[in-house]
């Protein structure tokens, strides 16, 4: 396709060029319009690059972010919800691009179950993430689990607010976050 | 009076403490001296002498009768003595006047009446001054020129001296030492009346802003005594403490040594959870839960090193918060193996599983943070049935529950020594604190004050250091 297409556009603007200068005709029509026809062609690429290293650490720095998306969950709960799995789904992609990439899950809880079992409780939310990760290819090797259980709250308060953000997995990166290469 | 306890003790084969009471020198004496008062009892003191010590008590005994006979000092459970501390001359005299009537009215077993009301003793004591007050027994402490304290316990009933002793107290005055040593004079004087040594002379270890500390029973001395952790569980000697450090590496389970202050590593590795441990009775084994990609089960590993076994088989689910029955043949533990916590109880290596709280609430909510009394006939943890949490108690015997608690949310019981007394977490006054309740009468009183104190564990009787 790709090839195809640039055949037609060296084809069109060389036809353009045959049909711009009517005293000769050319008798080596592709190299002489290069430096000119292909000058525009090649200004495309050139202005870009500016805007695509943004881009590009644009892409880096949501993949990272999305990477280490904190996911929440239900009360008293380590089943996954949905917006935890399409969470999860981008971690997947962005750890597939990285195959040095190593991450750590720690799960959390809130203030309301036993101070000591609620360490057990973040234990299989963070479990929980890993198994949907290894699940979906991501070596198991990749991945270490931890719990808080409500030692670390990430918010304070008494309100079903705060103990919804409470209840969660975080994610760091371990080893190989330096060069991170977003998802293709 | 020594009839009357005799007699008491003999229809019901009554608590082991009285029996004890009625044995000990001074009240033999006085049960002669009652006898030939009586005359024709003689026979029942005889009988006593046969009698077994039995352990358990029976409620309805109390409605003997009992006039025509001079009771004295007489300890009856359901209806307190009534002691008074003579203020105590000397240096630091008023800090043991209110440190012993502290723990007196803290054992929640008598009425102590303010020793300001005292009348002046010089010399022999006004017997009618001190019926007229309602005092049934007097402590008069005196400081020795060696710094050892002299204790007289008067019987306002029987107008006589009922026990003396020389205590020594440690050096240096107002120290957590010596501290510990005027609480181990109050449990001795208890033990005169009741029979049974009281629990001033303990400490209560718990968990504040990431570390442990220790408080003495009269919430003095509070005091950490390790850099980090939580979840502090007492060595049955009492000379230290395990507890957890979630540091969200190797979460290891730690000792520290209350005398050198040292810290030990029991329970470590990488990417595991090493959390609420206990220390069997007879010290040699640890317990923990150890939470895995497996789930969170218990293991035992020997207290002074080995390879750790598995005591739970979870499959995923949690087992946690082991406390060990006094004999250490059995455990009580929380689980959510089915699918919501409850307490169980097991033999040490995980078999023979009851599980206990189920008949009493059915398949609601959740029981968690179960503590084994010492006197091994109950056990006490908390309780949420769509509410908030509270204490209960279930009897062994009879499966019988009873609520302790019913103020704010309250969690994570530990017993006193005396199987009487819980110290317990609560938020009733607002930012979660130390409570200890006396679960006989219900009567609570704040231990600690501060930031947020929770997680608490009760030692056992501590010696004088």
């Amino acid at each position: 396709m790709m090839r195809s297409s640039r055949l037609m556009l060296v084809l069109v603007s060389s036809s353009l060029v045959l049909g711009a200068c009517k005293k000769k005709p050319a008798p080596a029509p592709t190299p002489t319009p290069t430096p000119t026809e292909r000058a525009p062609e090649r200004t495309t690429p050139t202005a870009a690059p500016v805007d695509t290293m943004a881009a590009y650490n644009e892409k880096v720095a949501s993949a990272r972010m999305r990477l280490l998306e904190t996911i929440f969950f239900e009360y008293d709960a380590d089943e996954l919800r949905d917006d935890a799995r399409a969470s999860l789904d981008a971690k997947i992609a962005i750890l597939n691009a990285n195959p040095g990439l190593r991450i750590r899950v720690a799960g959390h809880c809130d203030e309301r179950g036993s101070d000591e079992y609620n360490i057990a409780l973040g234990r299989r939310r963070a479990e929980a993430a890993k198994r949907y990760l290894t699940d979906r290819g991501v070596d198991a090797s990749r991945i270490e689990t931890s719990s808080f259980g409500r030692e670390r709250p990430a918010v304070q308060g008494t309100t079903e607010e705060a103990w919804s953000k409470n209840r969660r997995d975080e994610f760091e990166i371990t080893a190989g976050g330096e060069n991170l290469r977003p998802a293709s | 009076m020594c009839w009357w306890s005799i007699s008491r003790s003999i229809t019901r084969c009554g608590r082991s403490d009285r029996l004890r009471l009625a044995f000990s020198h001074h009240s033999l004496f006085v049960m002669v001296r009652s006898t030939l008062r009586l005359c024709c009892r003689a026979t029942a003191c005889a009988l006593l002498a046969s009698v077994a010590v039995a352990p358990l008590a029976v409620r309805e005994v109390e409605a003997q009768p009992t006039k025509g006979v001079s009771l004295g000092l007489q300890y009856r459970p359901g209806e307190k003595t009534a002691l008074i501390v003579l203020p105590v001359k000397g240096a630091n005299g008023d800090s043991l006047t209110t440190m012993l009537s502290r723990d007196f009215d803290f054992s929640d077993r008598f009425t102590v009446v303010g020793s300001s009301a005292a009348p002046a003793v010089t010399g022999a004591i006004n017997w009618a001054l001190f019926a007229k007050l309602g005092v049934d027994g007097i402590v008069q402490a005196t400081v020795l020129p060696s710094g050892w304290l002299r204790v007289v316990l008067h019987d306002v009933g029987l107008k006589s001296v009922r026990n003396q002793k020389d205590f020594p107290l440690p050096s240096g005055a107002l120290s957590p030492a010596w501290r510990l040593g005027v609480h181990g004079v109050a449990d001795a004087v208890e033990e005169w009346i009741t029979g049974q040594r009281g629990i001033a002379q303990t400490r209560i270890a718990f968990t504040r802003a990431g570390r442990v500390w220790t408080v003495d029973s009269d919430g003095a001395n509070v005091t950490p005594v390790t850099p980090s952790g939580m979840s502090p569980q007492w060595l049955p000697s009492g000379r230290g403490i395990v507890y957890t450090v979630l540091d969200g590496v190797r979460n290891p389970v730690m000792f520290t040594d209350l005398a050198t202050g040292a810290q030990r590593v029991l329970a470590s590795a990488p990417g595991i959870e090493h959390t609420t441990p206990a220390v069997s009775p007879d010290g040699r084994t640890l317990l923990y839960a150890r939470g895995s990609d497996t789930g969170t089960d218990l293991f035992a590993q020997p207290f002074e090193g080995g390879a750790p076994r598995r005591v739970t088989v979870g499959r995923g689910r949690a087992s946690a918060q082991p406390s060990f029955s006094p004999d250490g043949q059995r455990l009580a533990f929380m689980s959510d193996r089915s699918g919501h916590p409850e307490v169980y109880i097991s033999d040490l290596d995980g078999t023979n599983v009851e599980l206990l709280t189920a008949a009493a609430f059915g398949d609601r909510d959740y029981r968690a943070g179960p503590d084994w009394s010492p006197d091994g006939r109950m056990v006490a943890f908390q309780s949420r049935n769509g509410g908030t949490f509270q204490i209960m108690t279930i009897n062994l015997r009879d499966q019988s529950v009873r609520q302790v608690t019913n103020d704010g949310r309250n969690d994570d019981p530990s017993w006193a020594p005396d199987s009487r007394h819980l110290v317990l977490t609560s938020n009733r006054s607002g930012v979660r604190q130390l409570w200890v309740v006396d679960i006989e009468t219900g009567r609570a009183r704040q231990l600690t004050r501060g930031p947020e104190t929770r997680l608490a564990a009760w030692s056992p009787r501590l010696a004088a250091q």
